[in-house]
């Protein structure tokens, strides 16, 4: 009888699950499982920072030593929510540091972030060693300072895409000399300068340094003094590839490159001279990740000149500067792609090219092992969206943005709920959607047929009526993450299976058909929920009506009721 | 554009979809066509400039993409029109793209398809702009930031056609190799 495995046995079983959807599930086998697996779990994810408090998560797994932390919706990061909605950090490290944790590792996405937080992270858990920043703001170059200076373990400092305050306090020049342990450093989004004395000489000491993503203002003479210290690199980020072509230190570029054998993931080129692009086609054919998509400055032939080198490439983002034609050369070459991102380059109507249907029919012919993908384009049509899903069955995550919001089939100028239909249908382990499009019921009636596996859903300006919303409530059955925006779905939908969203981790709704009087009965009925609007119109009367329209709501699951760090503007009814 | 005043938005902007969109019955395109102006807001001064047929939010590109991969600030492109004499059309071009003047020759080269535009020796072409003043100026004279902030147009001429003014070679851009 499993029951009588001594405890040590099983927790040395338990050591062998990574994912915490196992552990989870280990959890819920029986009351001594759940006992052995919360003191033995080390790495804990909360998708959402509001479903549960850090006291209870301490007491919980009082070993924790690392933490993922996600907070606001994702809706946030196209401007839909307001900055100071909430997702503080501060209370996490606050308990944590209370409580004695042993943290070693934080991941925040969406989060908010002060130097006050950072400065605590830094003085109170003395083996910290891994901080993973994701979209998060509210910090400074002094919290990153305070951080490089007390972290005497730290082997991670990865900033991704983060608005970071410059403050010009020479941050990097804060990790002391005794400090040989970083292994991935990121600070490719940092506006401001370093002071590249100590970057070379931080790179020169720290021999297990694997990963490097400078910021535009490291500029490519100093790139090539680092290289020459760092030919172990794993992961490169260049920030300013601007020179001369025919200078020497080009020439010395060209033969750091080629020392540099081990480089399999290439990002970065914030400002670039294209001509100088042919030194790194040299690590191009052991390249398996390249991002481009902050590089506005190397246009469609060197774009396509540089892929032509990268044949074992899994995982691409580029800008839709690439052409059709350019996609067209991806799918010749790049035979192992499983990741594709095409980025719009052009969001103010100036006329530059685009990419449309062809070039997505043209990946899909060439990279059968496709399964993410994320693109923007000019049009589609339905006939494309059926030959992609016949080419690649496999797709996880298919996530289609049109630049009209509504625009039908180009060629037939029909909706394209056949298109998103076959997709559905054909991909059966497709776990995450975003359509767009001139879109009816009827492509939700297809997704709540098919999308059996699906969990995250995006809805944009489609669908006619409640019944919509409906067919993906009922017939998703993995459904975690649904957001909706401007679309005619109100509180028939919205109500007809409240036990729905206790399954899920939350629903966003903006613009949509549901009125005041529906949340606030959702919320009446489902205690385990938190129904937040969002009301950041100037009229904010006390008594607004119940058949007034919400602009925006965002619910969720909880098991701590409503959160106390809501602003003015956030009702939790 | 603002809608009818009789819809009684008077204190929104809506802008009807580009395209309109087809094939829906029900008349539910007043919910699709609710829309507002997307406002950037530049810095400290907080101007907002609308950026016509955009919806807050649309195309889902993440803000901190927004603010960081497109060449130069957003709303100062610097688009000139170029004439190439013997060309039956013009051409347009983003000097801010460009951060210097091999660049930007670089780029007419590849637009009109001929090289060779203001080198020393072999320069059947000269390239030549039109300043804020109106009046006609060698390309390459002053720094190019001072260049891309007073050119108008830009004119690719046959060397044969400024016979009468004597340019010696080192005067061709001789803000190229300033720059370099």
């Amino acid at each position: 009888m499993l029951n009588y495995f001594p405890e040590e046995v099983l927790e040395h079983v338990f050591d062998f699950l990574t994912s915490h959807r196992d552990r989870n599930a280990v959890s819920l086998v029986c009351k001594s499982w759940y006992a052995v697996e919360r003191f033995s779990r080390e790495k804990v994810f909360i998708g959402n920072c509001y479903t549960i408090s850090p006291e209870r998560l301490i007491a919980r797994f009082p070993r924790v030593r690392s933490l993922t932390l996600k907070g606001k919706p994702h809706f946030a990061d196209f401007n839909l929510v307001p900055h100071d909605w909430g997702g503080y950090v501060q209370p996490w490290i606050e308990s944590m540091a209370k409580a004695g944790v042993n943290l070693e590792e934080l991941r925040l996405k969406r989060m908010l972030v002060s130097d006050e937080s950072l400065d605590l992270l830094a003085n109170f858990f003395p083996n910290f060693k891994s901080l993973v920043l994701v979209s998060c703001d509210g910090f400074s170059t002094d919290g990153l300072a305070a951080i490089a200076s007390n972290c005497r373990f730290l082997r991670e400092l990865d900033l991704q895409e983060n608005e970071i305050e410059d403050r010009r306090g020479q941050w990097l020049s804060c990790f002391p000399d005794s400090c040989t342990s970083l292994v991935s450093l990121n600070f490719a989004c940092l506006k401001g300068e370093v002071n590249l004395l100590s970057l070379e000489r931080l790179v020169a000491r720290c021999r297990n340094l694997r990963s490097l993503r400078v910021n535009h203002a490291v500029p490519l003479d100093a790139l090539q003094r680092i290289l020459a210290q760092a030919p172990q690199l794993v992961d490169l980020g260049i920030g300013s590839f601007v020179h001369d072509p025919d200078s020497e230190i080009y020439n010395k570029i060209e033969t750091g490159m080629q020392k540099c054998t081990s480089i399999t993931s290439l990002s970065g080129f914030l400002d670039v001279t294209a001509r100088c692009l042919p030194a790194v086609y040299t690590i191009c054919r052991h390249l398996t990740s390249l991002n481009l998509s902050y590089a506005p400055g190397i246009y469609s032939d060197e774009l396509v000149k540089l892929i032509c080198h990268c044949n074992k490439l899994e995982r691409l983002l580029v800008l839709d500067t690439i052409g059709d034609k350019g996609l067209g050369v991806v799918a010749s070459t790049c035979k192992e792609l499983q990741e594709l991102r095409v980025f719009p380059s052009d969001l103010y109507g100036v006329g530059n090219a685009a990419v449309t249907e062809e070039g997505l029919v043209a990946i899909s012919a060439g990279c059968r092992k496709l399964n993410s993908i994320l693109y923007f384009c000019e049009q589609m049509t339905n006939a494309a969206l059926i030959m992609v899903a016949k080419n690649c069955p496999n797709f996880i995550r298919f996530r289609l943005a049109t630049f009209n919001p509504t625009a039908p089939d180009a060629v037939t100028m029909q909706p394209l709920d056949e298109g998103f239909g076959a997709i559905v249908k054909s991909c059966k382990g497709l776990k995450r959607l975003s359509v767009s499009g001139l879109l009816t019921d009827q492509v939700f009636l297809y997704m709540g047929r098919y999308a059996k596996q699906l969990e995250m859903l995006s809805i944009a300006f489609a669908g006619d009526s409640d019944k919509g919303m409906l067919y993906v409530l009922n017939g998703c059955k993995k459904l975690k993450k649904l957001e909706i925006r401007d679309s005619p779905f109100g509180n028939a939908a919205l109500l007809a299976d409240m036990g729905k969203y206790e399954t899920m981790r939350s629903l966003w709704m903006s613009s949509c058909e549901v009125t005041l009087g529906a949340c606030k009965t959702l919320a009446q009925k489902m205690p385990r929920l938190n129904v937040e609007v969002i009301n950041e119109s100037d009229q904010m009367e006390a008594s607004v009506d119940d058949k007034h329209k919400v602009e925006k709501m965002y619910l969720y699951r909880t098991l701590v009721g409503p959160r106390k760090d809501a602003p003015d503007f956030v009702w939790t009814l | 554009m603002a809608k009818d005043a009789g819809l009684g938005l008077e204190t929104e902007l809506t802008l009807a979809l580009p395209g309109g969109g087809g094939g829906d019955p029900n008349g539910s395109m007043e919910t699709k066509q609710k829309k507002r102006v997307f406002y950037e807001f530049s810095g400290e001064e907080s101007t907002k400039v609308a950026i016509k047929n955009q919806v807050v939010g649309w195309p889902p590109v993440c803000s901190y993409r927004l603010k960081n991969s497109f060449s130069g600030e957003e709303g100062t492109k610097i688009y000139v029109k170029v004439s190439m004499d013997g060309a039956p059309f013009l051409r347009k071009i983003d000097l801010s793209t460009h951060e210097d003047y091999s660049g930007l020759l670089m780029a007419l080269e590849k637009l009109f398809g001929c090289y060779g535009i203001g080198e020393r020796d072999n320069s059947e072409y000269i390239p030549i702009y039109e300043d804020k003043d109106g009046d006609w100026m060698l390309v390459g004279d002053v720094p190019w930031q001072m260049f891309s902030g007073s050119c108008k147009r830009l004119r690719i001429m046959k060397r044969l056609d400024a016979k009468g003014i004597k340019l010696h070679a080192e005067d061709l851009l001789k803000g190229i190799s300033m720059e370099a």
